[in-house]
């Protein structure tokens, strides 16, 4: 006399196809056992992969700091800029503004000459997203138009607005009737 | 009773194991970001005494991400 039962071949955990979604396979519709997709071993590929994907990601950004480190290595070799006149005392009144490139032809630049105030000058370059400032002499202010970022007109300095840096300095003298710039600071605050 | 300590993991072990590497590296790569601006604003603030340390460190985690990587193929190895 034959056993009615027939005899399952043990499988191990690995050979035994989950369906995405957990449920057991008779429950699943009938195209996922012509297609059967393995649920854990899709995830472990799809974690695989972004895995991969965030390795690269890690090295993009090691990339970019090393070009920031290129970049400040570059910088100290540049030096400071030349000293060299911009203006003139005439052309800058007590509470006017004048425009000027410095160091390079592309770098504009504000000379600002408050009422009360010694000559400041500054990039006009807003620290933010590099937009033009625009120097406010009676509101004692510079502002970016395309944001609404606020600096002090006397220090430089963010007031109001998405602008975290200061404005950097020019640092210009007063040699006789000549304004002359010799330098440019960057700063953080 | 003996466990063959060379037997490759199962496929719900790979995927712990998985998981567990993708949190580490996601951790490293965070890290890294937060260096770069970091570094980014200093030096565009004019501190530059920060850069090199903090090219350093980012180095360091993408070292050990590609080192996690290289386990990553390890373990597809051992299961084919």
């Amino acid at each position: 006399m034959t056993d009615p039962t027939p005899v399952r071949p043990v499988q191990e955990p690995d050979e035994i196809t989950i369906a995405p979604d957990w449920r057991p396979m008779r429950l699943q519709p009938a195209w996922r056992n012509d297609f059967p997709v393995d649920g854990p071993q899709e995830q472990y590929v799809e974690r695989r992969e972004f895995m991969k994907f965030m390795v690269l990601t890690s090295l993009a950004l090691a990339v970019g700091q090393i070009w920031i480190a290129v970049e400040n290595v570059w910088r100290h070799a540049r030096g400071q800029p030349e000293v060299r006149p911009v203006a003139t005392l005439d052309q800058v009144p007590p509470g006017g503004v004048l425009t000027f490139a410095y160091p390079g032809p592309h770098d504009d630049c504000i000379l600002i000459r408050p009422r009360d105030h010694a000559l400041v000058a500054y990039s006009q370059k807003c620290t933010h997203l590099s937009c033009p400032v625009q120097p406010r002499v009676e509101e004692d202010v510079i502002r970016c138009p395309c944001h609404e970022g606020l600096f002090d007109l006397r220090s430089g300095r963010p007031i109001a607005g998405p602008p975290r840096r200061a404005l950097p300095v020019v640092r210009v003298e007063i040699r006789g009737n000549q304004i002359v710039a010799t330098g440019v600071e960057v700063r953080t605050l | 009773m003996t466990t063959d300590a060379r037997r490759p993991f199962t496929r719900l072990q790979r995927t712990t194991v998985i998981q567990g590497m993708l949190a580490f590296c996601l951790i490293l790569v965070v890290s890294q970001l937060w260096l770069l601006t970091a570094s980014m604003n200093a030096y565009l603030g004019g501190d530059d005494s920060v850069v090199w340390p903090a090219a350093a460190a980012s180095a360091c985690c993408l070292l050990l991400n590609v080192g996690l990587l290289r386990y990553l193929y390890h373990l597809d190895r051992a299961r084919s």
